[in-house]
């Protein structure tokens, strides 16, 4: 049935929109593509690259038409006014109470994201015409890809939990599809599998956490708001009154997290993501820095009442979430310290920034957290898609950065260029978007009075600074080294990526035109390259305006479109506004006049009217004094890793050269990062195996043992069975009866033959002795 | 004779012949001597004729002794004489299984035995039989048993016929 | 006179015969014995008809009489054959019908 929640109400009456009500669309024409290429890709002039390319940006367009219209919505709403979003549901299955439906919940975070994940895989896909130009399986690579994009745009716009599940679950098996794309080299498709296997360990707490959660909420939804248990809003709402039991919803909400730890790498189940580089660039570039990953942040930022009464955020003391994303920071940007492959370090980065988001969301800071997720989606993929022109036209498809790289912005301006913008992004320096996002976050995490967690996410800045920095000094600076010189290697020398050594995949058929394309040198990329590089260098540049708070209250857009408002709201959506109409929304944490607004109740206490949809959340004030602290904390890293870097690099210096195998202490805490702080070697060989092995030595025993002894048993029952039966009764009564018959029959003929002599004499003889006993018994009788 | 129940002269009559008849038979079953046996069957008829005397049936008891005893046993005698029997005794004429012979005709004896006995108890013949003229039993065979006569001359002349057919030598 | 005297011998006569019969080993032996049964039947015959005053018991017996002689002509026929092919009229002997 088609149920559309009414925003059509009577006090405030909210603007919608063709591209609003029909953003549902936007996964369906991805989704649609996808069976297109699967089917007719291989026919296509482009191999389905078309279909690829065109339902990325009728989707972008469905997208940004949705986000000018909710654009329209917020402006046209009162101030301070809850936004109601746009929900429509279809019931999909019902069965004994119990129903769940397909649709769309488009508020300012699901059209944010839809943005970022359809304008991105637009480019991606664009991206990938080039770089896998020739592939062995080009055409299964944009179907995938198509897949993922549609996966992922359900999940975003899904209306209840079994929706963003499905969304979820696709997106996991597109990453898995796409990081063994060349899963012939069996590193390949180990890391596809230990992506997919860390992930799914995450989504047992995400199935767990729906259940719990729609077993607590379903009673007080399907009452108060005539929704089932699974729905975002009425989840969301339902945290917020007074209903949920204390351990209902922290169960849920550690649950729902553990699932997010897992999908965006936060420690302990992290360790997937470095290995996810063995994908194609185009790939680690879309699933694993930008869209993907964010997925687990995402859930987070969606159900976020849930998580903030769950986990007390706001509470005063640590939780679970900001601890996490706390550890995650520092240890994934240990880590990229000691990588020399290029893309290890952007995904230890990934690792890292994610973590800022975790950290983020566990401190209260929502709205940062969810610009960071904008911002950093713009710049990431930058740095991605940067590595993958490197390798594609200079280093010869290799990631190496000590070994094949080097010196490279004399040859690849537009890629140094694109790169360096994105570095500054990254680590948060004026006036590149980075700044306003993570800056925001460091910001409001100590406001909101996490003050370690503050100096960790400062701590992490100056890291990030320092082995960016380390980064590209190896592969842009210095002298050009291996493949970027010229040389040629053999295939076994590259580790994970021998894969995109293919020459065949690209048209080279023998080693003299290689030799030919290596004579040629490192050169910059084609424009199917660099377009979307300087697109996306553009952005990183710009989008941190959006939501630019040192400039005034005015230019937080992103604000005012993003974040819901934290008004109580009357169960069909219209909005009861406490304090006075526009009044109900508060800019500082202090309950004053200061500002003129009151505070809304939600989040601290129940409403005794209505519902809230969202907490009431603080927002810390600009301040200069703070942003220049942090200025020069990134500078500080900056410079110090590039005295480092010279001297190491450069100058050979021998006070550096080899101290970790001089110094104790240095050599311990470099083996220790080298071998990932041992985490992979305890999950898989130690908690793996000592599960897995058990459990198939026990099985095999009972296969053995047991099944096959059931088997032989009732052979050999059967078999001694018929024996007997053939010993016994066959031979023995059956044939003992018809033998029996028949030697009855002989025996009683052989007795009966006497009878017939042939003698005259007998014949008489029996004839009168008959004849007499006939009449004795005639007789007898008569008489 | 006496105009009484008791016929003395019959009953004596009847008495011995009965005994000579039986001794006969006995001797018949039990000689062996082939001629013997055939001697004493012959008393046998005799004894036979008589009693058919005293039974009334003067015409049946001469054409018993005429035929029986004239023809039947001058039969008999031509037959020991073809088939070589042995004049004297022979020492088995009964053969494996006589004994079976005695129980048989106990058997059969007292069945009949008790069926006459509480058949006839004590019922008398007629004192006055009139015997019976050779006319009314011509009257007899020619009237009622006319039929049973004729298939009687076919059947001898079967005999005959059979008797020549069976004998001759060729 | 009673009538069951004169059924009683014939009884006898008959036993005798039958016994006759059984036991003896000799061909012609036993067509004699066969002779003592029918006689035995002609007095019954007799004896039955002076009871009831008929005549129809004198034709019987002479009919008898009749078929005693033709039945003792073919039976010695046959005797005389089989003294013909085998050199005996031992019954013991002619037992090639035996099952």
């Amino acid at each position: 049935m088609f149920a559309e929640a009414t925003e059509a109400a009577t006090e405030v009456a909210l603007k919608s929109g063709w591209f609003l009500e029909h953003a549902w669309v936007v996964p369906v024409i991805p989704a649609l593509s996808f069976f297109l290429i699967i089917f007719f890709g291989k026919r296509m002039p482009k191999k389905g690259s078309e279909f690829g390319v065109a339902s990325m940006l009728g989707s972008l367009v469905f997208a940004g038409g949705a986000a000018y219209q909710w654009i329209q919505r917020v402006n046209g709403a009162p101030e301070g006014a809850f936004v109601s979003p746009v929900v429509k549901t279809w019931t999909w299955w019902q069965n004994s109470g119990i129903s769940f439906g397909i649709g769309q919940h488009v508020d300012g975070l699901t059209v944010a994201i839809l943005l970022v994940v359809a304008f991105i895989s637009t480019l991606v896909q664009i991206y990938s015409l080039e770089y896998l130009r020739g592939d062995r399986r080009y055409t299964h690579f944009f179907a995938s890809l198509t897949l993922f994009s549609a996966g992922m745009l359900n999940m975003v716009v899904a209306e209840n939990m079994i929706q963003l599940i499905l969304g979820w679950e696709i997106m996991g098996l597109c990453s898995f599809l796409l990081i063994g794309h060349w899963w012939e080299e069996g590193a390949n498709s180990r890391a596809a599998l230990k992506a997919f296997f860390t992930t799914r360990t995450g989504d047992i707490g995400l199935l767990t956490g729906t259940a719990i959660l729609f077993f607590s909420a379903n009673e007080w939804t399907t009452k108060t708001l005539g929704v089932s248990g699974f729905s975002i809003r009425g989840l969301s709402s339902w945290a917020l009154s007074g209903d949920p039991g204390h351990a209902a919803i922290t169960m849920g909400a550690i649950a729902l997290f553990i699932a997010a730890i897992g999908k965006s790498g936060q420690f302990p189940l992290h360790t997937w993501l470095p290995d996810a580089m063995a994908g194609p660039t185009p790939v680690s570039s879309l699933l694993h820095s930008s869209t993907m990953v964010v997925a687990g942040v995402f859930l987070v930022a969606r159900l976020y009442p849930v998580f903030f009464k769950g986990m007390d955020i706001l509470g005063g003391s640590a939780n679970f979430i900001v601890v996490i994303g706390g550890i995650t920071i520092v240890i994934a940007a240990l880590l990229a310290f000691v990588q020399t492959d290029i893309k290890k370090v952007l995904a230890y980065s990934t690792v890292s920034q994610l973590g800022y988001m975790m950290m983020g969301l566990g401190a209260g800071a929502w709205l940062p957290a969810v610009f960071h997720i904008f911002t950093h989606a713009f710049f990431k993929a930058c740095l991605f898609l940067g590595a993958g022109s490197i390798s594609h036209s200079s280093s010869h498809h290799s990631f190496e950065m000590k070994k094949d790289m080097g010196g490279l912005r004399k040859f690849m301006p537009i890629t140094f260029g694109t790169w360096i913008i994105s570095t500054l992004a990254l680590c948060g320096v004026f006036p590149f978007s980075g700044f306003f996002s993570k800056d925001e976050i460091i910001d409001n995490v100590g406001h909101n009075g996490y003050n370690v967690f503050m100096y960790v996410g400062l701590a992490g800045a100056f890291l990030t600074a320092a082995y960016m920095t380390r980064a590209t000094y190896l592969t842009f600076f210095g002298q050009p080294r291996g493949a970027s010189a010229g040389e040629h290697h053999e295939e076994e020398s590259h580790d994970s990526h021998a894969a995109h050594d293919d020459h065949a995949d690209h048209g080279h058929n023998a080693h003299d035109s290689h030799d030919a394309h290596a004579s040629q040198g490192p050169h910059e990329s084609g424009w199917l390259i660099t377009v979307p590089l300087i697109i996306l260098a553009t952005l990183a540049l710009s989008s941190g305006f959006l939501n630019a708070l040192p400039f005034g209250e005015k230019f937080e857009n992103f604000k005012k479109w993003v974040e819901p408002s934290a008004e109580v709201v009357n169960p069909t959506g219209i909005a009861y506004v406490v304090g006075g109409v526009g009044e109900a929304r508060i800019a500082s944490e202090t309950p004053t006049e200061e500002s003129g607004h009151s505070k809304s109740p939600c989040g601290t206490e129940t409403p005794e009217q209505g519902v809230c949809a969202a907490p009431q959340l603080n927002h810390a004030p600009f301040k200069w004094s703070k942003a220049a602290m942090s200025m020069l904390i990134v500078l500080a890293g900056f410079l110090l890793s590039l005295f480092v870097c010279i001297q190491l690099y450069e100058k050979k210096n021998k006070k550096f050269v080899g101290l970790t195998e001089r110094n104790k202490v240095l050599g311990f805490g470099y083996k220790l990062l080298v071998n990932k702080y041992y985490l992979d070697v305890l999950y898989e060989k130690i908690i793996v195996r000592s599960i897995a092995h058990p459990i198939s030595a026990a099985v095999y025993w009972f296969n053995q043992k047991v099944l096959d002894g059931v088997v032989n048993g009732a052979g050999t029952t059967a078999k001694g069975i018929a024996g007997w039966v053939y010993r016994n009764i066959d031979q023995r009564v059956v044939d003992g009866a018809v033998n029996g018959t028949g030697s009855v029959a002989q025996g009683a003929g052989s007795a009966l033959r006497p009878v017939q002599s042939g003698k005259v004499n007998q014949y008489g003889a029996l004839l009168f002795g008959a004849a007499a006993i006939g009449a004795l018994v005639l007789v007898i009788v008569n008489t | 004779m006496f105009a009484s129940d008791v016929l003395v002269a019959q009953n004596i009559g009847f008495a011995i012949l009965a005994t000579i008849m039986v001794i006969g038979a006995l001797r018949v079953v039990t000689t062996s001597n082939v001629v013997h046996a055939a001697l004493w069957l012959v008393v046998v008829l005799a004894g036979a004729a008589a009693q058919y005397v005293l039974l009334a049936a003067e015409f049946v008891a001469i054409t018993q002794v005429l035929v029986y005893i004239g023809a039947v046993m001058v039969l008999f005698l031509f037959g020991t004489m073809l088939t070589r029997a042995r004049i004297g005794a022979e020492s088995d004429l009964n053969n494996k299984n006589w004994f079976f012979g005695i129980p048989v005709a106990i058997a059969l004896f007292v069945a009949m035995a008790i069926a006459l006995d509480s058949g006839f108890g004590s019922q008398k013949m007629p004192a006055d039989a009139a015997v019976a003229t050779t006319q009314e039993i011509s009257d007899q065979i020619f009237g009622p048993y006319l039929l049973p006569f004729w298939a009687l001359s076919f059947v001898l002349l079967a005999a005959v016929v059979g008797a020549i057919v069976l004998a001759r030598r060729d | 006179m009673f009538v069951n005297q004169f059924l009683i011998l014939a009884a006898v006569l008959f036993c005798i015969g039958v016994y006759g019969v059984i036991a003896r080993k000799n061909a012609v032996l036993v067509l004699m014995s066969i002779e003592l049964i029918l006689n035995s039947v002609n007095i019954n015959l007799l004896a039955f008809s002076m009871r009831n005053g008929s005549l129809d018991g004198h034709t019987f017996a002479l009919y008898i009489i009749a078929i005693a002689a033709a039945e003792v002509g073919v039976g010695l026929a046959m005797v005389l054959l089989m003294y013909r092919n085998r050199r005996s009229i031992d019954l013991d002997e002619l037992s090639e019908m035996k099952g």
